[in-house]
């Protein structure tokens, strides 16, 4: 295994697409829920400890060598929102075309086929963690960071929030990452045996009603 | 200490002239079941809690089983309320509903309650058969008017013929992870709630995501089912967002 591939998953210039979304952020900001640097860090902790585990523990199991159509499965049962179900599979399907350049591999081709309109991103993640030769522990390392880091990038350009207080927040919740993604590994390590009903199901409603919400908008910054 | 340990059980069946009996019907302590006027077809069970709530330690259980081609309601009389108790253990509360194909349980108990230093894990499991209907009503409300809530995590798992359709956990209250009264999960919203409705026509023809109010949508999940997921400052309006979704998309 090699550490620098976790670093070229895990850039934020890794040419995924997550670029294009917000992870709520925006309906958040836009309904005045987010409006500064305490609001934000209290979106993210929320985030991290419902959807961050949620999609931590699957990419874990899907690197884990977790059957990835269970696993899709099981990301669908948790993602109740069609609104968020349709972007995990979008990003998903992003983020093959770039794996497969990146990393060629029979199992993301079986899953590309398998899933022509795109697998939850998690479940992607995974395989292509495995593809680059990484562990289960890294793949749910970039899916909580991703699931932090993108909002706090989003809410720099929303707000015009000042880069270096959301860089200081990312900064104060790793601890957290770190304590989220060992939960995530427990839980995604334990699907061989006990099935994918061990899955953390953690949820947010607001996330889930926000992005109802947002993909109604008639103009947004971003996708999600 | 270890609490009250008690389960209640419904076991609905057709009865071959158009109804529904209950061949089971068991009170456990403090879970008291009584029959109540149904309508042409359906039976109604009223839960009665004869004493308040779960308190810390105690384990409590309610299993509802619907048989292919019975109707069931059940209700209960008042909110639960989660207390804290003598023992500094955690509360468990557990529903298991089974319907098998051609079965329908209209499950719509009042309020969850959470009241300060209580610490409740509520497990809801729904199993259906491919053919079977359910309408599913959570309400969660944390503390009781101006009070801090305890700590509460509740778990909802709706499977349809083996199939899950829907998985989530809500925790929240002192000891939950942090950011839940935060902007992506409950903000300042003290009542939440949920609504899962399965009907097989939703195979063909899907709920449609609409909006209900300011802070309830109601949701197409992937399998024949739906869920409205509501979020509301208090138990009333909480109630009145479901009770508007539900006029829109019940089971029949």
């Amino acid at each position: 295994m090699t550490r620098a591939a976790l670093l070229v998953l895990a850039d934020g210039r890794f040419p995924a697409g997550g670029h294009a979304h917000s992870g709520g952020a925006e309906e958040a900001v836009g309904a005045g829920r987010i409006t500064g640097a305490t609001s934000l860090e209290a979106f993210l902790r929320g985030r991290l400890h419902t959807t961050g585990l949620v999609t931590a523990a699957l990419a874990a199991a899907a690197a884990a060598g977790g059957d990835p159509a269970e696993l899709d499965a099981a990301a669908d049962a948790r993602t109740p929102s069609p609104a968020l179900r349709l972007t995990a599979r979008k990003l998903g399907r992003q983020l093959m075309r770039a794996a497969r350049a990146a990393w060629p591999s029979t199992e993301l081709d079986a899953l590309a086929r398998e899933f022509p309109k795109g697998a939850h991103q998690p479940v992607v993640l995974g395989l292509t963690a495995r593809a680059a030769g990484l562990g289960a522990a890294d793949a749910a390392y970039c899916s909580v960071y991703e699931s932090v880091s993108g909002p706090a990038t989003a809410v720099v350009r929303l707000l015009s929030l000042d880069p270096f207080e959301a860089t200081a927040v990312l900064a104060r919740l790793a601890p957290e990452l770190d304590r989220v993604v060992d939960r995530a590994v427990v839980a995604g390590s334990a699907v061989a045996t006990a099935g994918v009903d061990a899955l953390p199901a953690a949820s947010a409603p607001l996330l889930e009603i926000g992005a109802e919400v947002h993909a109604a908008w008639p103009v947004r910054l971003f996708a999600s | 200490m270890s609490g009250v340990h008690a389960t209640a059980r419904i076991g609905a069946r057709y009865d071959g002239r158009g109804g529904t009996s209950l061949p089971v019907l068991e009170s456990d302590g403090p879970l008291a079941l009584r029959r109540t006027r149904g309508t042409a077809g359906e039976a109604r069970v009223m839960l009665v809690g004869a004493m308040s709530g779960p308190l810390g330690g105690d384990r409590f259980a309610v299993e509802a089983d619907v048989g292919n081609g019975a109707r069931l309601q059940v209700g209960s009389a008042a909110a639960t309320i989660a207390l804290p108790g003598q023992a500094k253990d955690e509360a468990h509360y557990d529903v298991r509903l089974t319907v098998a194909d051609g079965g329908e349980l209209r499950w719509l108990p009042e309020q969850l309650i959470s009241a300060k230093g209580s610490d409740l894990f509520v497990t809801t499991r729904a199993a259906l058969g491919a053919d079977a209907r359910l309408v599913l009503r959570e309400e969660q409300v944390l503390g009781r008017v101006g009070e801090e809530p305890g700590r509460l995590t509740s778990r909802l798992t709706v499977r349809v013929a083996g199939r899950v359709v829907l998985d989530q956990e809500l925790a929240c209250g002192p000891g939950a992870p942090g950011g839940w009264d935060g902007p992506a999960v409950l903000a300042e919203y003290r009542a939440v709630g949920q609504l899962v409705v399965v009907r097989p026509e939703f195979r063909e023809t899907p709920a449609e995501a609409r909006n209900i109010g300011e802070h309830a949508r109601v949701m197409p999940l992937a399998g024949p089912a739906a869920l409205v997921t509501a979020v509301a400052p208090d138990a009333l309006r909480l109630r009145r967002a479901l009770d508007e979704a539900l006029a829109d998309v019940d089971i029949r």
